[in-house]
């Protein structure tokens, strides 16, 4: 087992490594005095976590060690050695930076597809323009009423809700909606005799500024593998009924999925971090955003935490999600902080799909149709259920090893589900 | 201070007896070995990045304990302070729902997981615990007693500060008015002679706390805080009083503190470690063994069999809460106002 | 008190003086001293007292003498009583009043004119009233007397004499967090409380003999707001001026405002305007400069006059 520092103390990030009080080879008794260690706040005694023998000390006297970093192995009895060849010494593992929690300052609010939201108005104020207070525009908008031609009764001849009022009543001066208000939006292009034009809906706008972002500002690469998931269908079967009846719910296959991810994402920082420029923004939390499609368009409700929730806990959410997003009632929060989206492409008939990954985030995953086809396993044929995932990555962030050793991990963990696989 | 035989309410078993028998100075050393094998075993768990922030009794628990045993659970009531860890053990708290606390699990009764640990409130056993601001309790514990005698209860209130707290403003207003009032409180201060680092001298300018309690017209006992007897009886003395109408009493028990004052503490920059192993030599917990050694009540395979039993009830008690999940964020911004 | 025995008064003064403003004049002689109790000087524990009976069980009404001394029961009022019932998940809470005389142009100087209410009303967990009329005050303290969290109970000491109006003897509460429009104006939403919401009265006949229509808005309560009472009134009139005599920074001039300019912003025709105490420390003594600190009806008509104009 990995011995890591532990987070002691409030605000503390490293400590300076003593005496170690264990030999390699010596036997250690769960709470026994491991080593000593100095922080900005405390000298301590490290309890051991664990009983078994201590293999391996990996930070020597003298160093400082970030909260979480590795510091030795202890042998447990029943569990296979951590690893043949010692780990380098000291070098602080990249999960292990900043436990101590950091200031998500890219954690903008989230628009409704998990993107940044441009909460900045992109309206000039053109010199010589007249400005119109927001129930003037409002009053002067829903009646048509072209504003140049109403006299101001107002301060410095500023015209005045009751002055478009007095416009409306006398039934002068309307115009045609668009220019009422002032334009904000660039020029349109001007469609041509065979075209129609359809104004954007501002979820439309945002998605498209979101799919903008990610296809320019994040060099994306693909990779997909092929899924056996017969059993993970024969586990839902099997435990759907009890689960209708108890929870009052359908259970999907999506939770299965969330949770094979999130597990996956624990043993791959990497695929839950951010593009930081100058670094890479590892995310303590794993928020897994889930597109949806719903009447006003895509959406991304996100389940937060979701590595601390069961698969039944997980079906909850995904429902709770499912059922806001479909009668509109996400809250702000609801579609903020993702860290990783999925993405079933697989209702829609899809069997292979290339998404693009929901900026700032690392990657994003889909899952693909399940369909049944021979496949041979032991040299024999064999009827299976075949799914594809899909996923698409931030290259700058990692390369191709450390995705397909995500990508397996959640295919593995697919794989293994059976009848004994626990839900609660 | 000797017991005055006076007739003292009907008594609810462990706690409010007026005289200890050998069953009793036992049951209080299984308390004791109790307090003491989770107060290590809590320090350890933050040892192991598992509990935030910890403030260990060890040194106080005879104070502790022998104060709750002189009093009633469930009528008396203990407005207490953050290392009062055996006297929740005493008034009923498992190990495992206090350990709740220092790992903010689910289910933790208190507070819901919401405060530091031991804070909050366990209103069936009179356990009051309110605030980290140093000793806004004390005064509170005065309206406690005023409403008691309105309602023509013989409610007796407790509580519990430092000496450190002793300084605080509110804790002259609140002896002022309970002894103005007569009202029945009983104020006990755990002088360990250190407010996080500053020492007793540089505190207050008098010998000690309690002559402190002539100028409001109370009396005022210094008991060795480390001798369980000695704090038994001081307070039902002083409970005796609060009850007969006699008003408010302030007991100073002097204590040690073992550790720093809290996990986040490092005492070797202020206390040299000769200073520690001297108060040592009065660990509570010796003095109570050699008291039951010496009345034959305690052999070695009887302190062996409850050091044992304290042990397994512990590691029960970290298996139970490790495991526990943490609350979830429901019921955030429940209870701001009435519903 | 007469209905329910777990009432009782504590304060500076209030047993045989009956208040340094009367206010309990002849409960001593009614109630007698254990349920009218003359504390000792010290605010502190006064309010930390009637936490402490609350809490078991009582409904204590804590007086401070004059606000200007409340300043040593934060500690308990904002760091405790506010924070009991969510500190202990529900178990226990605080039902208590905190009663206090304030408010300047008494010739109070600096110790004895200060408003205090925006220092309780930033704080979850409590209640802040004002009142401005004797028939508001009567139903607001009996619903506050029977709320189940502390609510700090803050009255205007020039309407204890200014301020002269009609009181049922009969039984009646007003709900905390319930607004009143005391007049219905079409042009211009003015919102006040406590002494101002009488300025405003008058200014608004100033300016009706104008031709000019103001509502006046009465918070009565300033924690919780009636949120739904000032946005109908700004959405009708499209105009808000906000009137209080406590100074303006951090006031609750400006959580008005907000709340306006979040939920309202459509109907607005004029920018949302406060008129507000002077940013100096508290209200000089010397007569010119105490009326240079506060609000009169001519002041407010010419907010009035201007917001109404742009």
């Amino acid at each position: 087992m990995k011995i890591e520092l532990p987070q002691v103390g409030e605000s503390v990030t490293e400590g300076v490594i003593g005496k170690w009080l264990k030999q390699i080879g010596d036997r250690v008794e769960k709470f026994d005095p491991l080593v000593e260690v100095v922080t900005d706040k405390v000298n301590m005694e490290m309890p051991s976590p664990v009983s078994g023998t201590l293999s391996s000390i990996i930070a020597q006297e003298g160093e400082t060690v970030p909260m979480g970093g590795l510091i030795a192995e202890i042998e447990v009895e029943g569990e296979e050695p951590a690893s043949a060849v010692p780990a380098p010494i000291a070098a602080p593992q990249p999960q292990a930076v900043n436990r101590t929690g950091e200031l998500l300052k890219d954690v903008a609010p989230v628009g409704p597809t998990g993107g940044v939201l441009n909460m900045e108005t992109d309206t000039p104020v053109s010199s010589g323009r007249k400005r119109y207070s927001p129930a003037v525009l409002r009053l002067a908008g829903e009646h048509n009423v072209d504003l140049s031609h109403v006299n101001g009764s107002g301060m410095n001849g500023r015209i005045t809700r009751k002055d478009v009022q007095q416009a409306i009543d006398q039934g002068v001066a309307t115009t045609e909606p668009a220019t009422a208000a002032p334009q904000t939006a660039p020029a349109p292009a001007v469609p041509g005799a065979d075209e129609e034009r359809i104004p954007l809906t501002p979820i439309r706008r945002l998605i498209a500024e979101n799919m903008v972002k990610s296809a320019t500002l994040i060099p994306q690469a693909w990779t997909t593998v092929e899924v056996d998931v017969s059993g993970l269908i024969q586990r839902r079967q099997a435990v759907r009924a009890e689960f209708q009846e108890r929870e009052g719910i359908n259970i999907t296959y999506l939770p299965f999925v969330i949770k094979a991810l999130a597990e996956s994402l624990k043993e791959n920082p990497l695929l839950n971090s951010s593009w930081g420029g100058d670094s890479i923004i590892l995310k303590k939390r794993i928020n897994i955003g889930v597109a949806m499609a719903t009447s006003e368009g895509l959406m991304v409700p996100v389940i937060h935490n979701a590595d601390t929730l069961s698969i039944a806990g997980l079906a909850k959410r995904v429902h709770d999600l499912t059922d806001r997003a479909r009668r509109s009632q996400l809250r702000l929060e609801d579609v903020q902080g993702g860290t990783f989206t999925a993405n079933n492409t697989g209702v829609l008939g899809s069997v292979e799909s290339k998404p693009l990954v929901n900026y700032p985030q690392a990657a994003i995953m889909t899952t693909e149709a399940i369909v049944k086809r021979p496949v041979a396993i032991n040299d024999a044929i064999a009827i299976r259920s075949m799914m594809n995932l899909c996923m698409s990555f931030d290259h700058r962030i990692m390369d191709g090893a450390e995705a397909s050793g995500f990508i397996n991990a959640v295919k593995a963990r697919l794989e293994a589900i059976g009848p004994n696989t626990g839900i609660y | 201070m000797a017991d005055n035989g006076s007739k003292s309410t009907a008594t609810e078993s462990p706690h409010g007896v007026t005289r200890l028998d050998d069953e009793n100075m036992l049951a209080m050393y299984r308390q004791m070995i109790l307090c003491r094998t989770l107060d290590e075993r809590i320090w350890m768990l933050n040892r192991q990045g598992k509990a935030a922030i910890v403030a260990s009794a060890q040194g106080h628990e005879a104070a502790q304990i022998g104060s709750a045993w002189a009093l009633r659970k469930g009528t008396d009531q203990f407005y207490i302070y953050y290392r009062d860890l055996a006297t929740l053990l005493v008034l009923g708290m498992t190990p495992a729902e206090i350990m709740a606390g220092f790992l903010a699990k689910e289910g933790e009764p208190l507070s819901g997981a919401r405060q530091f640990p031991t804070h909050g409130a366990y209103p069936e056993y009179g356990i009051i615990n309110l605030s980290n601001v140093v000793a806004t309790h004390v005064p509170q514990a005065v309206g406690a007693a005023l409403a008691a005698r309105m309602q023509g209860e013989d409610a007796v209130v407790i509580t519990n500060f430092g000496d450190g707290a002793s300084s605080m403003g509110e804790v002259h207003e609140a002896m002022n008015f309970a002894s103005v009032h007569k009202l029945p409180v009983i104020f006990f201060c755990e002088n360990n002679k250190y407010a996080i680092s500053v020492p007793l001298a540089k505190q207050m300018a008098v010998e000690s706390v309690a002559s402190r309690a002539q100028g409001y017209g109370m009396p005022g006992f210094e008991v060795d805080g480390c001798d369980i007897v000695a704090v038994f009886e001081a307070t039902s003395e002083a409970a005796n009083r609060a009850r007969r109408g006699e008003g408010p009493t302030l007991i100073e028990a002097s204590v040690e503190r073992y550790l720093p004052h809290t996990s986040d503490d490092d005492d070797t920059r202020y206390r040299p470690s000769e200073e520690i192993e001297e108060a040592r030599k009065r660990d509570p917990v010796k003095i109570l063994a050699d008291q039951l050694r010496q009345i034959g009540a305690l052999s070695e395979d009887l302190d062996q069999e409850i050091h044992q039993e304290a042990r397994q009830i512990v590691d029960e008690a970290t298996d139970e809460v490790d495991s526990a999940p943490y609350p979830g964020t429901e019921e955030f911004f429940k209870h701001v106002y009435a519903p | 008190m007469q209905r329910d025995e777990r009432v009782f008064i504590l304060g500076e003064d209030v047993g045989a003086r009956g208040g340094v403003f009367l206010a309990t004049d002849g409960f001593l002689e009614e109630f007698g001293e254990e349920r009218v109790i003359d504390t000792p000087l010290a605010e502190a524990s006064i309010a930390a007292v009637a936490i402490g009976a609350a809490i078991h069980g009582m409904r204590p009404i804590a007086e401070i003498e004059f606000a200007d001394f409340i300043w040593p029961t934060i500690n308990q009022i904002v760091g405790e009583a506010a924070k009991v019932r969510y500190g202990t998940n529900g178990q226990l809470h605080v039902p208590m009043v905190l009663r206090a005389p304030q408010g300047g142009g008494v010739r109070g100087a600096l110790y004895h004119s200060q408003s205090v209410e925006a220092f309780f009303a930033h704080t979850p967990g409590l209640k802040v009233v004002n009142p401005a009329t004797p028939y508001d005050a009567k139903g607001l303290l009996k619903s506050a007397i029977r709320d189940e969290d502390p609510v700090i109970f803050l009255e205007h000491k020039r309407t204890y004499r200014l301020v002269r109006g009609e009181v049922p003897d009969e039984e009646y509460t007003i709900p905390l967090s319930s607004a009143d429009v005391k007049l219905e104006g079409e042009d211009l939403s003015v919102i006040t409380y406590g002494l101002m919401v009488h300025h405003c009265l008058e200014a608004a006949q100033t300016l009706a003999d104008e031709g000019v229509s103001v509502e006046v808005v009465d918070l009565r309560t300033l924690r919780p707001l009636d949120s739904e009472t000032i946005l109908e009134s700004v959405r009708k009139t499209g105009k808000a001026l906000i009137v209080h005599e406590d100074s303006k920074a951090g006031g609750i001039g400006g959580e008005v405002a907000s709340i306006i300019g979040e939920e309202a912003f459509e109907y607005l025709d004029g920018p949302v305007t406060r008129l507000a105490g002077p940013e100096v420390p508290a209200m000089p003594f010397s007569p010119a400069m105490e009326a240079m600190y506060m609000l009169d009806a001519d002041k407010i008509a010419d907010a009035m006059r201007k917001l109404a104009a742009y």
